[in-house]
């Protein structure tokens, strides 16, 4: 390996998922079968099919789970529709971790967490979700909320109705956007859904999902009195270098790739309105 | 000149015939004006200019202008070589004829400071027009240049001095100039050996930097999406993946230009690295001129192009093959 | 006293430098001039600047960063640098030289940009002291020097020759290593011509320009700045500025395929590009007037607010010059300045 920024890992596809009819998570070790870096959560990697292109991802997988890395990746660009046609065996690059991660050791120890996601904001979310779980004893109450267009694009079903919501101080509550059969949750965009929750205001937030989702369900947040120190959340502008040289990720002085991509509500108001 | 183009400027926009006018402000050395575009007698008052360094041809800016505002009506000061490039994009369905006021401006040839700079002379703090030369201040002292010497270089092979497109005229109309001599340096290319050609060639276009300035600039090059700017056309490198690339981007441009470009020199106007790239073009309306009669793109926006109507006494197919072998 | 070098030696300089390392010099090319690699003959150019800046030698418009090779499922990661050999640039302004410092900034920084920094430790910079500055130079404007360019080696043009002087090491080095070429000479022609140099930089028309107004703390109210529409009406939306720019460094990564493998290249890029922040999804920057400010913003504010104040701009007025639209940072921080002072 080297220790050059620009030089990728080899990595390889060890298993793919498909989560929804857009989202596949890829499971990716070395070809030597260990993971190829350790992260925090919230991180990102670069993975990159030479030829195809290069692309920052979130690293969905908990630093916690020693074995492997996953990527929970929608197909919406000429790479991701490659990774979603390749098979496993298959070899790729990745060079990372990138950026700032969560707070989870300083900031975020001890508090009652609030995690909001909508659709693939999910990917992010779920290695700090999985972080948390994992080393319980360092935080107070779990809740998560999480919607997506339609029960079949609910990003990790399994893993969140066998594993997050058999946990003992861990609350889930899903929303679609619109009713469906076999389907008898809560139906509803996630802000009202937030709303209607009324969660405690001790909470932390932690949010990740579309812009107008982002918009509305912050302004919601604030209306029921939660402040800006209060809430999370990760950003993502088109990236080449990963390390804060190739100009283009900033936000006003910011490196949305180093300084990011993590950011709390109240820094970004220092910034110009420009992502 | 200046101030009856300011004049009228401001007797249109406030009798509302047009909202908008086009033209240049001043920069910091009194050759480096800026297009412009100006919406109120006060800007037009205190920042207008017009002198022989706005060499610009700013016909494009109303296509960019009816692009914000389809409707608007848009005063613009043309040049005669500048007409020629609104006839083409008028004919091209990129620019609304109707809705532009345009104000045809007689021109004797502008002057180009990188001229006055090849001369010698540095340091350049003011320029004033005197007569036949310029009066050229400098930081190092005044010095005289004969304006014949300071004329931009496309301008010294001035192909028409006639306005081909207006609502109204000031100063006065020419006419096109004949034995233009602008053919004369792709005359001597043409008369090279082909690898002294291709050695002329690669050394010229092996200083493009990929700026795309003169695509930027150049009023035929109006596609919503560069092909060099697609990632789909797998072609849409920034910059020289290999030894060939700019030399690519330079002949496709020329190729895609061909029969509309009326050769008005800005993309060689514009080149940072002095890349006489109007030869390329003018090669190619050399060639129509000889293959098809002579044709000039922008005479007006009815004509077809040669490249793009077909006639039974249309050039053979054959004669490229008869060519290459020259 | 000095060392001095006499005019008609300084084809002997270049031939004893080139036995020891790549001297490249500027030569005059149409309308300009451009860093060659000296050979016997080459006739060094007179002119004021290069048409492009220096910053190729360290950062290259296009530039290999690693290979692969691909076959079925499996790919091979080829490193395909070569061991780079030394070299001197002659003749490099004092604004050039500074802006090696910015660049510093950037790509010598945590975490280091190794193609760059091997690029740059095997460079020497031979500095050139400006005799006769041009209309478009505005160096003071950014406190900096044109009569002493504080090179590895400067030389300082005055009694036909040049006075020479070393402020590095590896310029000392240098220089001793050619010692017996140069003679000892008292240094007054020396100061007396970087003083004519200073008189004339004070009676350049941009002498009068200042920083005041800009900085890392100006963010808020120069990014909502009225001015920036009216700036950027007319930019064409080109690189020009960016690649004729010493400083501006933004770069592209992309794939090439040369039928035998993938080439993974970085280039010059410019934020001017209306494809620059394009994403699958989006753009955070719509029109030229965000690009257009972006670039001067990242030069006056966001630079400096990482940069403990230092602006990534040295005033060698190549933009000035070369602008096809002849739009530029002077006539931005003009404008800018004015706003702010009528507030």
């Amino acid at each position: 390996m080297t220790n050059e920024t620009l030089i990728p890992y080899l990595g390889e596809v060890t298993d793919i998922r498909i989560d929804t009819p857009d989202v596949k998570t890829f499971r990716v070790l070395t070809p030597d079968g260990v993971k190829p870096f350790e992260h925090m959560p919230g991180q990102c990697a670069m993975l990159s099919i030479p030829g195809v292109g290069e692309a920052m991802f979130s690293i969905t997988s908990s630093p916690t789970n020693r074995e492997y890395m996953e990527f929970s990746i929608k197909k919406c660009g000429c790479l991701t529709e490659w990774l979603h046609a390749m098979d496993i065996g298959q070899q790729i690059t990745i060079r990372g971790p990138y950026g700032k991660p969560f707070p989870v050791e300083t900031e975020l120890k001890g508090k009652d967490l609030l995690f909001i996601a909508g659709g693939i904001g999910l990917a992010p979310l779920r290695s700090v979700i999985n972080y948390v779980r994992d080393n319980r004893e360092n935080y107070g109450s779990v809740q998560i909320v999480y919607g997506a267009r339609s029960k079949d694009d609910l990003v990790d079903y399994n893993e969140i109705i066998s594993e997050w919501m058999a946990d003992d101080g861990v609350e889930v509550n899903l929303t679609i956007d619109r009713e469906q059969e076999g389907w008898d949750g809560h139906v509803g965009f996630i802000p009202n859904f937030v709303k209607e929750l009324n969660p405690d205001l001790k909470k932390t937030v932690l949010m990740c999902g579309p812009p107008v989702m982002i918009k509305f369900t912050l302004a919601g947040l604030m209306e029921l009195g939660f402040e800006k120190t209060q809430v999370y959340t990760t950003m993502e502008l088109k990236m080449k270098c990963g390390v804060g040289k190739c100009g283009r990720c900033n936000i006003g002085d910011k490196y949305v790739c180093k300084d990011g991509p993590v950011f709390r509500f109240d820094e970004l108001d220092e910034l110009p309105d420009e992502y | 000149m200046q101030e009856v183009m300011k004049k009228r400027a401001i007797e249109l926009l406030s009798d509302g015939t047009v909202a908008k006018v086009i033209g240049w402000m001043p920069g910091e050395f009194s050759y480096d004006m800026t297009p412009a575009v100006f919406t109120t007698a006060e800007e037009i008052e205190s920042n207008f200019v017009y002198n022989d360094f706005c060499g610009a041809n700013v016909s494009k800016y109303v296509m960019r202008e009816q692009k914000k505002a389809s409707d608007a009506k848009i005063l613009v000061f043309l040049k005669p070589c500048d007409t020629y490039s609104f006839n083409q994009l008028t004919a091209e369905h990129k620019i609304v004829r109707e809705n532009v006021y345009v104000i045809g401006v007689g021109c004797d040839g502008m002057a180009d400071v990188e001229k006055i700079k090849a001369a010698g002379i540095e340091g350049i703090t003011g320029i004033e027009s005197d007569g036949d030369k310029f009066i050229v201040k400098t930081v190092y002292g005044d010095e005289t240049i004969a304006r014949a010497d300071a004329l931009a270089e496309r301008c010294a092979a001035c192909k028409s001095k006639k306005l081909t497109v207006y609502d109204e005229i000031i100063g006065e109309d020419g006419e096109v100039v004949e034995n233009s001599g602008r053919f004369d340096l792709v005359a001597k290319l043409e008369a090279m050996s082909a690898d002294e050609r291709f050695e002329f060639w690669r050394n010229e276009l092996s200083r493009c930097i990929r700026c795309n300035a003169c695509r930027n600039v150049c009023p035929a090059c109006t596609c919503e999406q560069c092909v060099f700017d697609n990632p789909k056309s797998g072609i849409d490198q920034k910059a020289a993946a290999d030894s060939f690339e700019e030399n690519m981007f330079h002949i496709i441009r020329a190729f895609h230009v061909a029969g509309r470009c009326t050769d008005c020199g800005e993309c060689s106007r514009v080149c940072p690295q002095h890349i006489p790239l109007h030869l390329l073009n003018r090669k190619f309306i050399k060639d129509i001129n000889e293959l098809y009669g002579d044709y000039q793109a922008g005479d007006d926006t009815e004509s077809k192009h040669p490249l793009t109507s077909f006639t039974y006494d249309d050039a053979e197919p054959s004669v490229i093959h008869e060519r290459g072998n020259e | 006293m000095m060392l001095y070098l006499a005019k008609d030696k300084l084809d002997v300089f270049f031939e004893k430098a080139s036995e020891k390392l790549n001297v490249y010099v500027p030569v005059d090319n149409t309308n300009g001039s451009a860093y060659r690699k000296w050979t016997p003959g080459t006739v060094v150019s007179k002119g004021l600047h290069t048409t492009k800046s220096a910053k190729d030698f360290f950062f290259p418009q296009t530039e290999n960063l690693v290979e692969f090779k691909m076959s079925g499922k499996a790919i091979e990661i080829i490193d395909p640098r070569r061991e780079t050999e030394d070299y001197a640039v002659f003749g490099v302004r004092a604004c050039d030289v500074r802006s090696f410092g910015i660049l510093d900034k950037v790509f010598l920084s945590d975490p280091v940009d190794t193609y760059y920094k091997n690029r740059r430790e095997h460079g020497l910079i031979l500095g050139l002291s400006c005799g006769r500055p041009a209309e478009t130079c505005f160096c003071g404007t950014f406190g900096i020097d044109a009569a002493e360019p504080m090179a590895d080696v400067d030389f300082t043009e005055a009694d036909n020759g040049y006075y020479i002087k070393a402020n590095t090491e590896k310029g000392e080095a240098f220089v001793a290593s050619l010692g017996d070429i140069f003679e000892d000479r008292d240094a007054a022609p020396a100061e007396e011509a970087k003083a004519k140099t200073r008189e004339v930089l004070k009676k350049l028309p941009l002498s009068n320009l200042t920083t005041d107004g800009f900085g890392g703390d100006k963010l808020d109210e120069l990014f909502d700045a009225a001015g920036w529409a009216d700036l950027s009406e007319a930019c064409i939306g080109c690189g020009t500025c960016t690649f004729v720019c010493p400083t501006c460094q933004c770069y592209d990564i992309r794939d090439y395929d040369t039928g035998h493998g993938i080439k993974r290249f970085r280039c010059w890029d410019s934020c001017m590009f209306s494809d620059f922040t394009k994403m699958a999804h989006g753009n955070p920057r719509l029109t030229q007037k965000e690009r257009f400010r972006q670039r001067f913003m990242h030069k006056l504010v966001y630079f400096p607010a990482n940069n403990d104040g230092e602006y990534g701009c040295v005033g060698c007025g190549r933009c000035l010059a070369s602008c096809p639209i002849s739009m530029n940072i002077v006539k931005v921080m003009k404008k800018l300045a004015k706003e702010d002072s009528g507030k």
